[in-house]
């Protein structure tokens, strides 16, 4: 995976810890959007055949291809959209709803 | 006349002393868009580029909006700026001026001074710039032609500075400064090089360490970065007394800084003034005082950092003070006036202050007329309070009578 | 940059856009995703007020892997224009800038910005994605908005059937400056806008994409069809698929028979009022721009 990764971030304590005007490092991630699903992806991996059409259309870009030729959902920053389900040619992907008890 | 050899002596206007700063601070980029009577800086400059005496890109822009909005793309990549405007361009470009301020991009620009329509009217106020006091640009008003060349050199030392890193006005009077020939002293670019290190900031894009710039803040962070804006100014009139200290010791020229004094130790009736004014206001001071009365005369040259310290001490020892605005913030009163006011509340003695409101438009202020503003702050001390108050704001050299 | 066609299969693994606060299923989010894959670690980015920088630039979450900044929101076209000028001064080499404004930014506010940084023919590449309406501000009308929907300031009701402007032609109107290309794209033929990307980040001059974007949230649309309405939307014929370059159009895609344009907009909230009659008026506008298309267009 080529993306990156999630920081610890606490509010600075002195006001010359923050940056000199808005301007900051790009890539900077502090928080994740997996709260915002009900329905989660779930690739069937023997379904797919791993034409990386929901890769293409993720408006996320957090499906991943894997070295076995198929794709994985990176669950941090997926929001549950299901375009990638609506897409995949060979209905290899399905909607969960999430447990929200969890 | 333009090509300048080793301290050369020109005979310019100030606008051409401003491309000839420009010149000599080697910027990489300039955008302008062409207004009265700025248009000769940006002539000057495009001459420069294609006769190859000055290495920068020169994009026409479309309007004042986007010489601003350019300016900025170039310094968020590093790239030193420079751009020039007056009156209604300022007021197209007010958009940028805060964000350029907010993205802390120290950017350079000539304001040349001119009135606001409507009516229409291509000469000289102050009712621009004024009103965009409060962008956080730092605003310097010059009053001649060396002057204006030396502050734009100087500009891009203050501006760049790391404790400032904010962009820079600097204002010249429309036509009286902009058009006005002089004799000016051009200072070889091997002792500018010296003077003005290359531009290097924190605060750009960069392959090997990629930005996030230009970028929005909750409620809970606004309000830091609008105090280091608030510091950087502040801290700024250090650096600016700094780059004018080192300045004369390079070149020989000094201007002392925020503020400007003529005659103001001992005076009892100081005229505060801004830009070319101040020329004339000499002459009267020096015409008061052969007749004993003790006048003298503070120039602000920065309003923004506001010279707040240097104008109260200054002003707390006289008799009274005026201070002559070529603006006026309608409802209340001169912008400079009110800044003065500010600067002198909480001092034991507070003298007694008019302000006189002239040169809107274009309008003539003579030597005679600032005789008479001496005369009147001679006799304000000793009217009464109710008095006083009612002719606190005078508009001078009206053409016409307005007691209706 | 290379010359070779760029495919879901071989483009870059790395996300240049990614953690960022858009809708689900947000369409303008996977045109600049699709953008940057394309373009690369060597882009320079400016994107004005809109959608697309207030989801990717929020303190301290910074969802640009490369260089991005925000523009004013009429500024975008002359901000890119400083950021060639000064990149080029400074001499950084092999450099794409590039600018993603919405319909508003684009066609309303920043058309003169963009107009003058055709004309000025700067290496730049401008990307409208068209959500047809001010998204980020709420759902106003823009005038990309297409006839008949409604949005919150072209509400529809007894009297009006929400926008009754149809939309402008910004596509031929940016070409009219002989840019050196343009090209029209839609989320809905993803490969169609890599092929139309990587012509861009090739081109010498100034080059302007148009993308129709959908949107979820504004559109009453299920995030889920963002792609396949999109799609839709060129198969009816109410959007298309076109190029401009060497002075001449060219139309990337011919539908034999349209999609019914009934069935695609009445899955659409903004679109749900439609009576027959405004969905004639629809069509009929619709086979006008065609027949023109068709006649004059390679
Ligand atoms: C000068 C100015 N006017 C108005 C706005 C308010 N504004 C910010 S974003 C926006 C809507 C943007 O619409 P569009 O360009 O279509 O992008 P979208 O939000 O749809 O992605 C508006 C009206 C602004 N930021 N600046
Ligand atoms: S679209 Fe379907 S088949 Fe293709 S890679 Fe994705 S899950 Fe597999
Ligand atoms: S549900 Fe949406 S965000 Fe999640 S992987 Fe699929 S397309 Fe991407
Ligand atoms: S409102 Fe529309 S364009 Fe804006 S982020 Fe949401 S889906 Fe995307
Ligand atoms: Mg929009």
């Amino acid at each position: 995976m080529d993306k990156p990764e999630l920081k610890n971030f606490t509010k600075p304590e002195s006001i010359k810890d923050y940056p000199v005007g808005p301007s900051f490092s790009g890539g900077h991630l502090v928080s994740v959007n997996s709260g915002w699903r009900t329905f989660k992806p779930v690739v069937a991996l023997d379904t797919c055949t791993g034409c990386y059409r929901c890769y293409l259309v993720c408006p996320d870009g957090v499906i991943v291809k894997t070295e076995a030729g198929k794709v994985a959902v990176d669950y941090d920053f997926c929001k549950g959209c299901g375009v990638c389900a609506h897409e995949c040619p060979f209905d290899a992907i399905e909607m969960v709803k999430e447990d929200l008890q969890k | 006349m333009m090509h300048n050899h080793k301290n050369e002596s020109v005979f310019v206007s100030g606008d051409e002393a401003v491309a000839l700063g420009v010149r000599l601070s080697r910027p990489h980029v300039i955008s302008a868009y062409p207004i009265t009577p700025q248009t000769i800086v940006v002539e000057r400059l495009s001459e420069m580029v294609e006769d190859g005496s000055l290495v920068a890109r020169y994009i026409h822009v479309e309007s004042e909006h986007s010489a601003m909005s350019a300016a900025m793309g170039a310094s968020s990549v590093g790239a030193r700026a420079f751009t020039a405007t007056s009156s209604q361009g300022l007021l197209y470009m007010a958009e940028g001026l805060h964000y350029a301020s907010g993205g802390r991009m120290p950017i350079v620009m000539m304001n040349a001074n001119r009135s606001l329509a409507l009516p229409w009217s291509i000469f000289g106020d102050h009712r621009d710039s004024m009103s965009m006091l409060d962008s956080g640009w730092i605003q310097v008003y010059v009053e001649d032609a060396q002057e204006a060349l030396d502050m734009t050199i100087q500009a891009y030392r203050i501006a760049e500075d790391s404790s400032v890193l904010t962009p820079l006005m600097i204002n010249l009077d429309g036509f009286i400064l902009t058009h006005t020939y002089e004799l000016v002293e051009v200072p070889p670019q091997e002792e500018v090089d010296s003077y003005l290190p290359p531009f290097s900031t924190p605060n750009k894009m960069s392959l090997e360490d990629p930005k996030s710039m230009g970028f929005s803040t909750s409620p809970a962070d606004n309000m830091e970065f609008k105090y280091q804006q608030h510091k950087a100014m502040m801290d700024s009139r250090e650096v600016i007394k700094q780059a004018d200290k080192e300045y004369a010791e390079i070149f020989g020229r000094s201007y002392n800084g925020l503020i400007d004094c003529y005659q103001c130790d001992n005076a009892e009736y100081i005229l505060v003034t801004a830009g070319s004014v101040t020329g004339t206001a000499r002459v009267a001071v020096d015409s008061m005082r052969s007749k004993g009365i003790k006048a003298g005369v503070l120039r602000i040259r920065f309003m923004r950092p506001f010279p707040e310290q240097e104008v109260r001490n200054t002003l707390a020892g006289a008799a009274s003070y005026g201070v002559l605005d070529k603006d006026i913030s309608f409802g209340y009163e001169g912008t400079m006036f009110t800044n003065v006011n500010s600067a002198l509340s909480g001092t034991a003695h507070i003298p007694r202050g008019i302000n006189f409101i002239g040169g809107l438009g274009g309008r003539d202020i003579s030597v005679q007329d600032i005789e008479e503003m001496f005369e009147a702050l001679r006799l304000c001390p000793a009217h009464d309070y109710t008095e006083y108050r009612k002719n606190r704001i005078r508009f001078v050299n009206m053409g016409v009578s307005i007691h209706e | 940059m290379n010359n070779k066609r760029i495919t879901v299969k071989n483009m870059t693994d790395k996300e240049y856009f990614f953690g960022h606060k858009a809708c689900a299923g947000c369409g303008g989010s996977l045109a600049v995703r699709l953008a940057l894959k394309v373009f690369g670690d060597r882009t320079f980015a400016a994107l004005p007020a809109g959608c697309m920088s207030a989801v990717g630039f929020i303190y301290p979450q910074m969802a640009f892997l490369n260089n991005a900044i925000i523009s004013t929101f009429p500024g975008t076209g002359s901000m890119l224009s400083g950021m060639r000028a000064g990149l080029d001064a400074l001499g950084i080499k092999d450099t794409h800038v590039v600018g993603f404004a919405g319909d508003g930014g684009t066609a309303d506010i920043g058309l003169q910005a963009l107009s003058g940084a055709i004309d000025r023919e700067e290496k730049i590449i401008y990307i409208c994605y068209d959500n047809e309406a001010y998204m980020n501000t709420g759902v106003q009308k823009s005038s990309l908005t297409p006839y008949g929907a409604r949005t919150t300031t072209s509400p529809a009701g007894e009297n009006l059937p929400g926008s009754v402007m149809h939309k402008k032609n910004l596509f031929e109107i940016v070409a009219a400056h002989d840019i050196a290309y343009a090209a029209t794209a839609s989320v809905g033929y993803p490969q169609d806008y890599l092929n139309k990307l990587s012509k861009a980040a090739l081109v010498e001059g100034t080059s302007y994409i148009h993308i129709y974007a959908t949107c979820p949230t504004g559109w009453g649309t299920p995030t889920e069809t963002s792609v396949s309405l999109a799609k839709e939307a060129v198969d009816s014929g109410l959007w298309y698929l076109a190029e401009y370059e060497n002075g001449e159009f060219t139309l990337n895609r011919r539908p034999k028979e349209f999609f019914p344009v009934k069935e695609h907009l009445l899955k659409q909230g903004r679109f749900k009022h439609l009576k027959d009659s405004d969905i004639r008026i629809i069509e009929e506008a619709r086979d006008k721009k065609w027949k023109r298309m068709l006649e004059h267009w390679k």
